[in-house]
């Protein structure tokens, strides 16, 4: 287990490492931040000027390890627009964007759990179709569409919910239904193939011989065993989740991460863009090694692999 | 007599169309099973063709302002005409004439960057799975990094840095949608490098190159295909939200994704300037889906995509 957990650390490590790069590249390599920064009437020693307090001059390595070492504590330098630390202002948000993935995930599950087995346990029955069917759309449906269209029936025709905005749980249902319809339809596709899968395993036909009602075997002995795998898939997908929220966010103006980064990315506010970034994707790296470290924990066969 | 050399006519004719219509019967049966498939490709020929003969099937110029038929709406609504079967958006323009153009954006845009990215996947996931060891984890290190990363977020920063424009989203979506090529053709290259036919070309002493493009790649064709033909639909819809949030194609240009937002705004009294758009891409994407899963079943079953 210890060596199992410290080949994660390893490839964490790494991965980390990469986003930095990328992030740092985002701006650096790419677009020239001094441009972006200064008025285009600017002339050319003001450009020079700006252009050594921002340490561009330096060699990219310098200024990359300069970039790492500053995030490392913290530090992603001021917004170019408030002045305030780009860390501070994406932390403010960031408990939104969380509580919003966290309700997503329920709806998900409280969609694709039901579905799944029910779709498992009745093969190729008419209910087993729907489900498939439903999935298929469930997959092609792009959820910043769903969120409007849900917008425009529950909240400007029925005016049972409010149509944006943050505070109540009412304030939840649409963005969190959203969301779980997002991840809805490949949870429950594995929950049905797991449970499947599981249905026809020795200990279930032991369960029965040994006189357990149905719903005990169904229970107690098929549907633990297939959290598995749904576990596992669902904390490798946790980057799509979070990819998810960020489109909903923006439909419902949900004042998290994302509708900061975009509001961001409009006024080319790039401190703050890149403190998002960065902590996003270390949020998710982090989720992924803790899911392979409990997975790892649960099932000993993939120690070993 | 006449009766029985009736009948022997009879039985004659059928024994000799017996083997046509069995065979017949047999193909209409196997097609049958795709029956989802043919009706999305009849669909998806549908808004491809009409996205192509856009400028000659089109009522209106999508670009004609009309601001005394401003917010109309569809035909057969109360205050809708005939002239505007889908109605008018904000300033009076034909919906379905907008609907019908907006195609265009993200076909174009879907297939030129799924050509991108399938091309650098497949290479890099052929050299992964061929040479193994170090290049091997080099390139699933990236993948690792990249699969991490939601792919909305990425595209997101680099577009706020590289400004929005037609050939930068082609660009960014086609450069950021290749690790799941990389990870499926390296999975099956592994595979393939220890079959007898490649064993047998490098005992005949070909060079890598021959034996990774004559060899190896044209086993992986029908994967590709399909992993190619649903990332179209995923593309179109990362497209449209990169629209939606004007950070994609800029209005007047209709697209789907553009005009999504900015019906958005006017969603209060006149739902479908959001409806339609997101209909098409919905209607689109599902039966781009539904056409790759067909296509999957027809070429191997047992393709695991």
């Amino acid at each position: 287990m210890k060596r199992y957990a410290l080949r994660q650390l390893v490839q964490l490590t790494v991965v980390v490492v990469g986003i930095s790069i990328l992030s740092f590249a985002i701006l650096h390599v790419i677009g020239d931040p001094v441009l972006l920064l200064l008025p285009q009437n600017a002339g050319k020693e003001e450009y020079e000027r700006y252009h050594k307090l921002l340490g561009l001059d330096k060699p990219v390595y310098v200024q990359y390890w300069k970039f790492a070492s500053r995030a490392l504590q913290g530090d992603f330098g001021k917004s170019w627009y408030t002045d305030t630390p780009a860390f501070k202002l994406v932390i403010d948000r960031m408990p939104p964007t969380l509580y919003l993935t966290t309700a997503g995930l329920v709806a998900a599950l409280l969609i694709a759990l039901p579905l799944g087995i029910l779709a498992a346990l009745k093969r190729h029955s008419f209910v087993d179709n729907l489900c498939t069917m439903l999935a298929v759309a469930g997959q092609a449906m792009p959820i910043f569409w769903l969120g409007i269209m849900l917008i425009i029936i529950f909240a400007v025709r029925l005016k049972a919910l409010p149509a944006s905005g943050y505070g109540t749980w009412q304030h939840f249902l649409m963005p969190a239904f959203t969301l779980g319809a997002f991840l809805a339809p490949i949870t429950m596709r594995l929950v049905r193939s797991g449970v499947i899968e599981i249905m026809n395993m020795d200990y279930i036909r032991t369960a029965r011989a040994k006189g357990f009602g149905e719903r005990k075997v169904v229970v107690k002995h098929a549907f633990r065993n297939a959290c598995i795998p749904v576990i596992t898939v669902l904390g490798l997908q946790f980057g799509q989740l979070l990819g998810g929220a960020i489109v909903t966010e923006t439909v419902f103006a949900w004042p998290g991460v994302a509708t900061l980064t975009v509001d961001s990315i409009r006024n080319q506010d790039f401190p703050v863009v890149q403190c998002a970034v960065v902590l996003l994707a270390l949020i998710i790296v982090s989720v992924n090694f803790l899911v392979d470290i409990v997975v790892g924990l649960i099932d000993p066969r993939i120690r070993v692999a | 007599m006449k009766t029985v050399a009736a009948g022997g006519e009879v039985a004659l004719g059928a024994r000799a169309a017996a083997p046509e219509t069995a065979r017949s019967r047999v193909n209409l049966r196997r097609l049958w099973r795709f029956k989802w498939g043919v009706a999305a490709t009849i669909v998806l020929l549908l808004v491809v063709g009409s996205a192509i003969l856009a400028p000659w099937i089109v009522p209106y110029s999508p670009l004609t302002v009309d601001i005394q038929h401003r917010l109309g709406p569809p035909a057969w609504m109360e205050g809708g005409t005939r002239a505007h079967l889908l109605g008018t958006d904000q300033i009076g323009r034909d919906l379905l004439s907008r609907v019908i153009y907006g195609g265009r954006v993200s076909l174009v845009i879907g297939t030129a960057a799924v050509l991108i990215s399938s091309s650098i996947g497949v290479l890099l996931g052929l050299a992964a799975g061929y040479f193994a060891g170090r290049v091997d984890w080099s390139i699933m290190t990236l993948v690792n990094v990249m699969l991490t990363f939601p792919f909305v977020l990425l595209a997101l920063a680099v577009i706020a840095v590289l400004g929005p424009s037609l050939l930068n989203m082609i660009a960014v979506l086609g450069v950021t949608d290749w690790p799941l090529y990389a990870r499926v053709i390296r999975a099956e290259t592994l595979a393939l490098r220890e079959r007898e036919f490649v064993m047998a070309g490098r005992a005949l002493g070909m060079s890598h190159l021959r034996i990774v493009f004559r060899q190896i790649l044209p086993n992986l064709v029908s994967v590709i295909v399909v992993i190619a033909t649903l990332q179209v639909a995923r593309v179109i819809i990362l497209e449209s939200f990169l629209s939606f949030l004007g950070l994609g194609v800029q209005p007047p240009t209709p697209a789907w994704g553009n005009m999504l937002g900015e019906g958005r705004v006017y969603m209060l009294n006149s739902w479908w300037i959001a409806t339609f758009p997101g209909l098409a891409i919905f209607v689109t994407t599902l039966a781009i889906n539904l056409m790759g899963n067909a296509l999957r079943d027809w070429l191997d079953p047992h393709m695991k995509v």
